[in-house]
This record gives structure tokens, C-alpha cells and sequence, in this order.
């Protein structure tokens, strides 16, 4: 089969440039590894309600219209459905239920959104620690409220925001280890716009002072760690030169989000560095054009932004797209028609304001410490090799095998660059990634097996 | 509904995923692939892939991203993943 457009993501930014896109008259096919379409954000928009979508806020109400014009736009849309390979040209090599397949297109858009920053610390492998993320989403997608003393360590809007989710379905949370530096935490309820809802204003403000009260608000601390015998059981850290410890059943942590890079860095697309979060973006045109003719980025995938901006830059996509298969095509006109620099703007107003507000945790990690999750391969052993080969981390990769694991290096990857840049004493953005190579997800031979008869997809 | 994991019966959700059930189940930890210590799903969407578990027969499916079905046959994974199977 082979479209004019292939999309990957069915989030916000994905769903509005499919919509745009089938406006403008193109053949489309939409492809999420999920099972529905929503993203991030909208995670089970089409099958929460009554209390749970009262609970998870108007923002997340909001998705449930996007989601049906999605629906109906005539898009293809393949759930459940993995992008394992991209080649020029555009061939897409997928895998759904166990089947590998392979389209063509003449566009492609990545509309694959943010992960969340992983950031190693003692014990963070141990079951009951997961990111405030995966505890989100096991609350979108299956009404789960973690049990026992739950702890959140972290900064950022999504704890506030979950936490504030968490409570108002009566979920209970034991204490907030805030690593926000100063203002804190606080400083965000003021905030209003776009962001209004993400940080639960009122209601923010509300478990805040609860958990103020009670004593369970820890600021100003350091080292943190889990402990337990085979799974969580405790919380140590530091603060004011004291050890405290407390019982935990469960620890939520988040340090913000970054782009999803591995399909545009195993493209060999050109990236920027972003000096404010310490992430990669592909470098992109007023379109969303990577350096690659034909390969578009939009949303989160390109730089945070938050879902606004994500379907903003999906209606900016699928106009750059059209122009790009029909010359003719005034997309200029369109784009100003609609307003979309000005509300793209206004969607980005207070970007720069929390990126400077939640910087990237800088603290040095232990050596201890399982930098690699799939290979457990520690701080001690990535700097041991760092310091004596040249400041790359693909030879950290060949001398330990960190990144060379399923994940392929999505939990380490800026673990192992800060590591080397701290081995060497220059600044991580003059150390390069990992180099990606295909497969973007671990494919078993069966489902290359299965690929045997191609389609003629030229 | 109910599932099966390492052949014992338990309760799950519709929308919800194998990674969400393994997070109940007793005992349904991965085991490590060097040290063989156990772990749990840890990021739910994806990215990490602590999650590789035997779904009806089929192994290292990433357990966050397949949604329970009635009867299904989950099976805990030790060790090095397997290639082909
Ligand atoms: C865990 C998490 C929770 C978040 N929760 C919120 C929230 O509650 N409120 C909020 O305002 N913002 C939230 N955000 C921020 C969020 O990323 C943006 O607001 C918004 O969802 C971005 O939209 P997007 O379309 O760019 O990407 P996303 O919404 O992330 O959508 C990307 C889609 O691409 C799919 N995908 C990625 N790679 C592949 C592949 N190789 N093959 C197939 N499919 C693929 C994913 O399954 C996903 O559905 C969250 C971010 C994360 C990481
Ligand atoms: S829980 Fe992380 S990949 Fe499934």
C-alpha cells in the first residue's frame, strides 16, 4: 500500500495535521503503537467519564473532540501498530500482532511526541519505583490508584498535576519530595493561559498547603534513595546534613520530558541542542521540515511545547506537507488565514519561563548507581571507559554494552553524553549522541520471516 | 475479565494493559538480564522496555502497549531476551 502521507502518532499533533491533511484532499494512514488514539495527554479520552473525566481536568476533556474529528476524517489509522524501520524514500517497515509489513509514502510525518527525562539515582530499578508518568497513565487507562505510603520525588507541571488528579479521586499521597529549585512549586499556581489547567491552579494550591501541613512536603534535600529487599520498602535522603528515612511502597518520580529522537537521529536528520533543557531537537524549517526532503516534524517530538502547541504545529505541518506534494497549493495563505503564528505564539508564551524554572537536574550520580537499566551498567564503568577513550559515547557503547539493550539507549542515552562530558570537562553539548540504527524496536526474526512476499510499495 | 498469569487466575479491567496486571500480580516481576534481579514496568508508554513479557505464546511483546484480553496467557520473562521464537 503507499500514501501520500504516512503519520506516526495519534496524538494531538499527529490527529490535527491527519485532519488537515484529508482537508487539503491527501491519502493518509495514522499509525500509533497505542491501542487508541489521544497520545500522551488524551490517553482513554473515549472511554473515561462520569468522575474520572471530571477528575483529570478540562485540558484532558478537551481531547475528546480532536479525537472524534480524528475519527472521521477519513484517515487510515493503524493501532497497536509499531514503526520499526524508516528508509528513504519513504519506506515504512511496521509490526501489529505479531506481523511485520511494509508501506510507502511519498511524505513522513513523525508526530511521536516526548518520553519522559530519565534520571538515574540509587535503587530506581527496584519494583513499586516507576515515573509520575506510568502512574498517570495506569490511572487514564485503567482507573489504577497506586496503594500504600506513595511518594512523588521530582519537579515539574505532571507531578502537580497528577497529584492533583490523584486526589481529587480520593487517591492518597504520603509525602512530595519537591527538587525544584527556588521559586518552587508554588510559584506555578500563579501562572495562567494555556497552562491554566496542567498546573490545577486552585486545586493545586489546595494539596499543597495539605501537604504543608502534614509535614510531608520535603524541599532542600540531597541524595535521595530507594531501598528494599527485592522491592521498595524505604526512602532515604539527606537534608540539612541528616539522614532521614521513611517507609515507602511505592515512589513516583519525573524530571520533565524530552523529544522522542531515535527515528530522526537514525535518519542521520540534523539536531540542535537545547542549551535551556539539555535535549536534541531536529532541526526544522518554518514547516516542520526536517533536513531530510519529505520528512516532517510536528508537536513534542520537535521540542516540548504542550499539547496546544502540539496541534498547532500539526495544522502547520499538514499545510507544509500539501505545498510540498502540490506546488500550487498556497499554504502561506492558509496559514494566515487561520492565525496559527499568533496562537502558536500565545501556546509558547510560557515555555521559556518553566524551562527556566525546572533546569534539568545537574547533580553528580554515584558511581553506584545503574546508569543502563537493560545492561546494569554503572556510572563507576561508563566513567572508568570515558576517561580514557575519545569524548564519544558510542565507545562507551562497544567497551560496556550500555545502550546496547532493548531500549536501545532511551533510558541512558543523555546519562552516558553528561557522563562523558563530565569525564572530559567539556560541556555535554559537544558530545554526541548514540548512534541509532535500525531496528528503532527490537523486531524477532519471525516477523522478519513473515516480511518474505513484499508489497511493491514503489 | 480475568487473565492468567504464570497460570494463576486474576482480575483485570477492560483498557487496561498486560504491563498494568503485571504490576498486581504476585511475584510477576521480569528477571534482570545480567543480575537476574526482578523488575516492574517502569515507564508504561513504551520507552523502557521493563516490561517484555510472554503474551499467548509470543515472547518480549512489550507488555505496556498490548490491552488485556479475556483469558489471556501471560508469562513472566528471566534473562537475556529471546530473539526468535
Ligand atoms: C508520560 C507523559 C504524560 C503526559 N501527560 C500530560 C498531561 O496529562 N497533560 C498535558 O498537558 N501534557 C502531558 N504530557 C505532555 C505531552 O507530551 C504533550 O502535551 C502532548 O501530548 C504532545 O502531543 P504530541 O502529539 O506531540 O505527542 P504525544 O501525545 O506524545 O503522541 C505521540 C504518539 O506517538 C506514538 N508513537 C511514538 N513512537 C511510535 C512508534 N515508533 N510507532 C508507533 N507509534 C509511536 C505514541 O504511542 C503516542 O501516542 C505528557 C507527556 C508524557 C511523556
Ligand atoms: S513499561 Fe516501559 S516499555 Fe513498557
Amino acid at each position: 500500500m503507499k500514501y501520500d502521507v504516512v503519520v506516526i502518532g495519534a496524538g494531538p499533533a499527529g490527529m490535527s495535521a491527519a485532519i488537515r491533511l484529508r482537508k487539503n484532499g491527501s491519502s493518509v494512514v495514522v499509525i500509533d503503537e497505542q491501542p487508541a488514539p489521544g497520545g500522551q495527554i488524551w490517553r482513554g479520552v473515549e472511554r473515561n467519564s462520569g468522575p474520572m473525566a471530571e477528575a483529570l481536568g478540562t485540558d484532558y476533556r478537551e481531547g475528546a473532540a480532536l479525537v472524534q474529528a480524528f475519527r472521521a476524517c477519513g484517515a487510515d489509522y493503524m493501532p497497536e501498530t509499531q514503526v520499526w524501520q524508516i528508509e528513504e524514500g519513504w519506506h515504512l517497515f511496521l509490526t501489529s500482532g505479531g506481523k511485520a509489513r511494509r508501506i510507502g509514502a511519498r511524505v513522513v510525518l513523525l508526530a511521536n511526541g516526548a518520553q519522559e527525562r530519565p534520571v538515574p539515582f540509587p535503587g530506581w530499578t527496584l519494583p513499586g519505583v516507576m515515573t509520575v508518568g506510568a502512574a498517570q497513565i495506569l490511572l487514564k487507562s485503567g482507573g489504577m490508584l497506586p496503594q500504600g505510603d506513595v511518594w512523588i520525588a521530582g519537579a515539574g507541571p505532571l507531578p502537580l498535576l497528577y497529584a492533583t488528579q490523584l486526589l481529587g479521586l480520593e487517591g492518597r499521597i504520603a509525602g512530595f519530595l519537591d527538587t525544584s529549585r527556588k521559586p518552587g512549586l508554588a510559584a506555578l499556581t500563579k501562572l495562567t493561559g494555556a497552562w491554566r489547567d496542567i498546573l490545577g491552579l486552585l486545586k493545586g494550591a489546595r494539596w499543597l498547603r495539605d501537604l504543608r501541613k502534614s509535614g510531608k512536603m520535603v524541599r532542600g534535600f540531597h541524595d535521595l534513595r530507594a531501598g528494599g529487599d527485592g522491592r521498595l520498602q524505604y526512602l532515604e535522603w539527606l537534608s540539612a546534613g541528616e539522614r532521614r528515612k521513611v517507609k515507602a511502597d511505592i515512589l513516583l518520580v519525573h524530571e520533565g520530558v524530552v523529544p522522542r529522537i531515535h527515528e530522526t537521529m537514525a535518519l542521520g536528520c540534523a539536531h540542535e541542542w537545547n542549551e535551556l533543557q539539555n535535549y536534541f531537537t531536529p532541526q526544522l524549517d518554518g514547516w516542520g521540515e526536517t533536513s531530510k526532503a519529505g520528512l516532517f516534524v510536528a508537536g513534542d517530538a520537535g521540542g516540548i511545547g504542550g499539547w496546544l502547541a502540539a496541534t498547532l504545529s500539526g495544522e502547520i505541518a499538514g499545510l507544509g506537507i500539501t505545498k510540498h506534494l502540490d506546488a500550487s497549493f498556497d499554504a502561506e495563505g492558509e496559514r494566515h488565514k487561520a492565525g496559527l503564528d499568533k496562537r502558536l505564539a500565545s501556546a509558547r508564551a510560557l515555555r521559556p519561563f518553566l524551562d527556566a524554572l525546572y533546569p534539568p537536574p545537574m547533580a553528580s550520580i554515584a558511581d553506584e548507581v545503574i546508569v543502563c537499566r537493560c545492561e546494569e551498567v554503572t556510572a563507576a564503568q561508563i566513567r572508568s571507559v570515558a576517561k580514557v577513550s575519545a569524548p564519544d559515547p558510542n565507545a562507551v557503547k562497544a567497551a560496556t554494552r550500555c545502550g546496547m539493550g532493548p531500549c536501545q539507549g532511551r533510558q541512558c542515552g543523555y546519562t552516558v553524553q553528561a557522563l562523558v562530558a563530565e569525564a572530559h570537562g567539556i560541556p555535554p553539548r559537544d558530545v554526541s549522541f548514540f548512534n541509532i540504527r535500525p531496528p528503532l524496536k527490537p523486531v524477532t526474526l519471525g516477523e522478519i520471516a513473515a516480511l518474505g512476499d513484499l508489497e511493491d510499495v514503489s | 475479565m480475568t487473565v492468567l498469569v504464570n497460570g494463576v487466575e486474576i482480575g483485570a479491567w477492560n483498557g487496561e494493559t498486560v504491563a498494568s496486571v503485571l504490576l498486581r500480580a504476585p511475584g510477576a516481576g521480569r528477571g534482570s538480564t545480567v543480575s537476574r534481579t526482578p523488575r516492574l514496568p517502569y515507564c508504561q508508554m513504551g520507552v523502557c522496555f521493563e516490561c517484555l513479557v510472554t503474551v499467548d505464546g509470543n515472547a518480549s511483546m512489550q507488555g505496556c502497549l498490548v490491552p488485556v484480553a479475556p483469558g489471556m496467557r501471560i508469562e513472566s520473562q528471566h534473562g537475556p531476551r529471546e530473539i526468535s521464537k
